[in-house]
């Protein structure tokens, strides 16, 4: 063995900037596209079908024909696609049988979704907006469905004198049981007072528009009804189950594992057969409950179960020693869970819960099995047309294309929220 | 390693020990399924007693002052912390746990929150105390644990010693009356754990009722007025430190000591 010198560093040596061959494109390319000759030759080949993908796609677009009543007429005019069916039908495409004169409902409906989205996507917004996302959906009820202004406000009044009894009976009771008569006087509202009240208001005072049945909604105003009311639905009905499966009590554990087990353990298309066909059956004749209630019921069902089993994993991911901390510092359990489990279980899961909304999304499509008349169930009928008959690409493609542009959406969303959310290793 | 600690600090019976009783436990029992991990614990802590729990990994220590503030939960006999009995009356636990503050080997900061926010949380919430004024004592106790200007920062970015300093500050902030530490330096590189000692010591010169499990026997000649030696769940030696450490009794206590002190 070399006999080895004492040595003692006197000056300590500054870093300097990586050799000129580690840096930059050059690098990039030898490391990801010719890194060895397979990997060459690779690069090669899906290059070559990449470019002729391009070649013989691009004339399909370029040659595209968008003036014409037919499909014959289309033919005549040029070889590539004809996207003249979109321009011709894309009031069917976009709210299906709504009545033409009445489209401004929906659109107005819809510009609203955006400010009152804006605050629960967005951190940045006043907080004060909060109270227009509150009362969106009754709006968005009332321009969607019509009737009486009054209705959705008798509605929307039951949460407002729920919140105040509940708030009212916390003075003199402990927190759940005021929840409770809170829940209860909402209730007793809606059931019993807020239909005659709303007949009355209307009388003293009528606004309305005119009425639209749900089966005349379709197209993506369809779906982006069930997709945005599902998704905001199923996000906290999920994590009350999550948290109902990993209760100590054991009623509220047996019911939420029950519910999730059945649930995702049936096709979504038989949820919506029963939605259709055999609640029909079961409620008592005579009754008005709307179709698009009941899919949306039974979507959010399902999707829920989904949700549940993703947070369940995020609060299963989170060490045990959270939980500890948060009951050692004397936090209750909603304190607990709301400040402290919640917010990590939650961001763990933003991958998983954004993949169940997604499929969910893409889901409300399913409806066109029980007739109704979303994005896919509007390409039956134009294709049964005799103009039309024959057309496909251009149909699915376009419809493709827009559940892409929302899907993508949601997707980048929910990287922009993991980024913002990063704090640090844990 | 912690010999210097022993210089700064005061001898142990400077510091005054009141007769009034923090904590008393009473042929205290816990069982694991079959395993019975603590066997007749009796155990009377006065207030501004500063007490170090020590023995061979697995005899029950942790568990012990574990169930002082309900993170486990024991099956015979009777705890009485600041003269409330625990029971599985919730009010009474939410009651103990905020009077009685823990420090856990492995921090347990918050990572979603900043140091301010880990620190403001439980006086806010359990408390109700103003935003402001909790931030004001936040930002005391971290000026007392030399870490003000991390208020900040989120727990990921901070060394493990400053992690346990904040975690010493977030309990502090709720103003307990008694303070629980679990290893606190088990997981700490060795050149932090001074850093994190210091701070305990600081703690105790004020007159802290503390209990503490540790292996750090410099800390427990240099503050304790009580060190306590447990094996396969029970307490088999107890005496002020001096005597402890110089004529241990029993011979578990004389072979741990060996095992301990012996490099």
């Amino acid at each position: 063995m070399a006999e080895q010198d004492a040595f003692v560093r006197h000056e300590m040596l500054a870093p300097e900037a990586p050799p000129a061959r580690e840096t930059g494109a050059t690098k990039w390319l030898r490391e990801n596209l010719f890194n060895g000759w397979v990997n060459s030759a690779l690069t090669v080949i899906a290059g070559y079908i990449v470019v002729s993908f391009i070649l013989e796609i691009v004339p399909w677009f370029s040659n595209s024909a968008w003036n014409a009543n037919s499909l014959a007429e289309c033919r005549e005019i040029a070889e590539g696609a004809c996207f003249a069916v979109i321009r011709e039908r894309w009031q069917q495409f976009l709210f299906g049988f709504y009545p033409s004169d009445q489209y401004w409902r929906p659109v107005l409906a819809f510009l609203l979704l955006i400010p009152a989205l804006a605050p629960v996507l967005f951190e940045k917004v006043p907080r004060q907006t909060f109270y227009f996302t509150a009362a969106f959906p009754f709006i968005a009820y009332w321009l969607i469905w019509g009737l009486s202004i009054w209705y959705p406000v008798t509605a929307a009044l039951g949460f407002v004198i729920g919140a105040y009894a509940a708030n009212y009976a916390s003075k003199q009771v402990s927190g759940v049981l005021s929840a409770g008569i809170g829940v209860l006087v909402a209730i007793i509202w809606w059931a019993v007072l807020a239909a005659p009240v709303g007949t009355l208001l209307n009388m003293i005072l009528p606004i309305g528009l005119s009425s639209v049945e749900s089966r005349e909604i379709g197209g993506f105003t369809l779906t982006l009804i069930l997709g945005v009311t599902c998704i905001s639905l199923s996000l906290p009905i999920g994590i009350l189950l999550a948290l109902g499966r990993m209760s100590d009590l054991f009623i509220i554990k047996v019911i939420c594992t029950g519910f999730i087990e059945l649930i995702r353990g049936v096709p979504l298309i038989t949820l919506l057969f029963v939605a259709s066909v055999l609640l029909a059956y079961f409620l008592p004749p005579g009754n008005t409950f709307d179709l698009i209630m009941r899919v949306v019921i039974m979507v959010t069902a399902f999707a829920s179960a989904y949700i549940a089993e993703v947070i369940r994993g995020g609060l299963a991911a989170l060490p045990k020693g959270q939980y500890e901390a948060a009951d050692a510092l004397g936090l209750d359990y909603p304190q607990a869970m709301r400040l402290i489990i919640l917010p990590q279980a939650l961001k763990i899961s933003i991958p998983g819960i954004v993949n169940v909304f997604i499929g969910l999304f893409k889901d409300t499509t399913l409806v066109s099995v029980i007739s109704m008349f979303d994005p896919l169930g509007i390409v039956t009928p134009i294709r049964a047309d005799a103009d039309w008959n024959g057309i496909i690409w251009e149909l699915y493609g376009f419809v493709a294309l827009v559940f892409f542009v929302f899907c993508y959406g949601m997707s980048q969303y929910s990287q922009y929220l993991e980024r913002k959310l990063q704090t640090g290793h844990r | 390693m912690t010999d210097a600690v022993i210089d700064t600090a005061p001898t142990p019976q400077a510091m005054e020990v009141s007769d009034t009783v923090a904590i008393q436990i009473q042929s205290m029992n816990k069982w694991y399924g079959e395993f019975h991990v603590l066997r007749d614990i009796n155990l009377t802590v006065y207030q501004g007693e500063r007490i170090v729990i020590c023995g061979p990994s697995g005899s029950g220590k942790s568990t012990l002052i574990r169930c002082i503030n309900r993170l486990e939960e024991h099956q015979k006999g009777k705890i009485v912390v600041d003269g409330t009995e625990l029971s599985n009356d919730l009010k009474n636990i939410d009651k103990i746990r905020s009077e009685v503050g823990m420090v856990f080997q492995h921090f347990n900061l918050f990572p979603h929150l900043t140091i301010l926010q880990n620190c403001t949380l439980a006086p806010i919430w359990v408390r109700k105390m103003p935003k402001k004024e909790a931030e004001d004592v936040a930002m005391h106790f971290l000026e007392k644990v030399k870490i003000p200007e991390q208020a900040l920062k989120y727990p990921g970015q901070l060394s493990g010693g400053q992690q346990q300093r904040v975690a010493i500050a977030r309990s502090l902030c709720m103003k307990p009356r008694i303070m629980l530490f679990d290893e606190p330096t088990s997981a700490l590189d060795p050149e932090m754990i001074k850093e994190v000692l210091d701070t305990m010591i600081a703690l105790a010169e004020e007159g802290m009722t503390m209990l503490c499990v540790t292996h750090e026997m410099g800390f427990a000649q240099a503050v304790a007025n009580r060190v306590i030696f447990m094996d396969q769940g029970q307490i088999v030696e107890q005496n002020e430190p001096h005597a402890f450490f110089n004529n241990p009794q029993s011979d578990r206590t004389k072979l741990f000591l060996s095992q301990i002190l012996g490099h």
